[in-house]
């Protein structure tokens, strides 16, 4: 039983990752029709930032956690004006061509700079230590990143449910050019959209820094599995990422904990999952059919 | 009110209108009507901002509006009622009428739209989708009443609904003309035409053929049921 609760625990807290990059993921593909490969190559630049602010300049892992999301926002932002953008009037495989360079060249730039072995980032201080639930130890800062996590999603919940700005980006999600023939300029809201969820990965990132090896190729390990969790929660839907996110993670700690015996399972379980639910409602658990303009 | 010249349009390399040519006053109720595939749809498209490749000048109170992208068009006036009634499932019933800004010099308060149409107040927090056809387009007219438009744009808004529904729309139509609100409306039930409409223009391949009177088009219903092939 308490085995069982620390593997669920382990799951939820993966998970919480999967969640936070599946969710900018789904905020950009809704926007933009632009499916960004880029994204764990931002995960990995928070990760990177946080432990290139602390080793070269002392800045606290607190500080990180505001700096890094903020800063690739931008950086998201400027990409998008600079490239993204045209993006929209063009084949679907520049789009795929585009992003999954921007990928080779972060990485490499980081590489160049950094070399590919793994970097320590220790845990903060007042996170150290552990939390007893009675049955079970678990670490304290494995619990700050579900709660923060489960925090920040149930926020962009609530701006996307009860706000005006959630309502538009629901509408232009769903229905970009008749979004249009009502009055709104959906463009205006593509830039800071797109650099909102570049913005939550590097905010994952940086989570990530203290329980992850810190190195150039985390994002490429992770993205893959991202990308299991948005098709099988549904392309562009919100809440099926998140729930998806959550999903899988759990999933994949109850597969490797339970089917260790059988390697080949506990580590395709994610893509079994997928290809279970693809045959099952191709448009994903939360996704629709697009409707025309 | 509305004056468009020589408008052109095409899918591709097809050409689906070829130098139209019309105008609307200021107050008026106008239909299009024509076969399937005579370019109706595609004009109000056109006059939307929604159709890509198009030639020719729209005016709007004598300001140039053909180059502006659809979300200003909407700006200047323009209420889009689609054929397919543009219901959003990630949207409420209050959201899709409080999505559009208010652009007219006469927007509908949220609480007379729900006295005209009780049915909607007692979905209001509905996913529009979830409504039924004719709800969905009670709910598409309301909402550029909301918007305070002053020319509507609607297109087929009677395909579809039952007599009642359809006497409701032509009831809000006839309303709307009533504090000043200008229609161009495409249809293709000229029962309903004659009923609501000021006059009319028939099309046919892409064209304007003949600019008709009510009285007209009583007078030749037959002829032109026929032609239409309805």
């Amino acid at each position: 039983m308490t085995g069982f609760l620390q593997n669920t625990f382990n799951g939820l807290v993966s998970g919480a990752f999967y969640a936070l990059l599946a969710l900018g993921l789904a905020v950009i593909f809704g926007m933009l029709r632009v499916v960004n490969f880029a994204h764990g190559a931002f995960y990995m630049l928070g990760a990177f930032g946080a432990y290139v602010l602390l080793s070269e300049a002392g800045v606290p892992f607190w500080a990180a956690l505001v700096i890094m999301p903020l800063g690739l926002a931008l950086l998201g932002m400027a990409l998008e004006r600079a490239v993204i953008h045209r993006l929209t009037r063009l084949d679907p495989l520049y789009n795929f061509l585009l992003t999954f360079g921007l990928t080779l060249i972060l990485q490499d730039l980081v590489k160049t700079r950094y070399g590919v072995q793994s970097s320590p980032y220790a845990t903060p201080a007042e996170l150290s230590g552990s939390v007893d639930f009675g049955l079970f130890d678990f670490p304290t800062y494995r619990v700050f990143i579900l709660g923060f996590a489960v925090l920040l999603c149930v926020a962009v919940w609530w701006v996307l449910t009860r706000t005006r700005i959630g309502m538009v980006v629901r509408a232009a999600t769903e229905r970009p050019e008749l979004t249009r023939a009502f009055g709104i300029d959906v463009g205006r809201w593509v830039t800071p959209v797109f650099g909102f969820g570049i913005g939550l990965a590097g905010l994952a990132g940086v989570l990530a820094a203290p329980m992850r090896a810190v190195n150039p190729l985390m994002g490429a390990d992770l993205i893959i599995v991202i990308f299991a969790v948005v098709v099988i929660g549904g392309l562009g839907s919100i809440f099926g990422s998140v729930a998806a996110g959550f999903g899988i993670g759990l999933v994949q700690a109850w597969g490797e904990a339970y089917l260790s015996e059988f390697p080949i399972v506990s580590q395709t379980i994610v893509f079994v999952v997928m290809a279970a639910v693809l045959l099952w409602r191709p448009a994903g658990l939360f996704g629709r059919e697009e409707a025309p303009a | 009110m509305l004056r468009i010249d020589t408008l052109s349009a095409w899918y591709g390399e097809a050409q689906v209108l070829r130098e139209v040519s019309l105008d609307v006053a200021a107050g008026e109720v106008v239909t299009l009507v024509g076969r399937n595939g005579a370019g109706k749809s595609t004009l109000l498209r056109c006059l939307m901002g929604l159709h890509p490749g198009q030639r020719g000048t729209v005016e709007l109170d004598g300001r140039d509006i053909g180059r502006l992208p659809a979300y200003r068009r909407a700006r200047a006036g323009l209420g889009w009622v689609p054929d397919d009634r543009g219901a959003y499932a990630t949207l409420s019933v209050t959201e899709h009428l409080t999505l559009p800004p208010r652009v007219g010099p006469d927007p509908w308060p949220l609480e007379r739209i729900y006295e005209a149409f009780p049915a909607l107040f007692q979905r209001r927090d509905s996913a529009a989708t979830m409504l039924s056809g004719g709800e969905q387009q009670m709910l598409a007219l309301a909402r550029v009443l909301r918007m305070g438009a002053r020319l509507l744009l609607c297109d087929e808004p009677t395909e579809g609904l039952s007599p009642l529904l359809v006497q409701q729309v032509g009831d809000l139509l006839r309303e709307a003309k009533q504090h000043g609100v200008t229609v161009l409306l495409v249809e293709q039930n000229l029962h309903f035409a004659t009923g609501v409409a000021d006059r009319h223009y028939l099309l046919a391949e892409g064209r304007v053929v003949e600019a008709l009177a009510n009285s007209e088009v009583r007078s030749r219903e037959r002829e032109l049921l026929a032609y239409l092939g309805i």
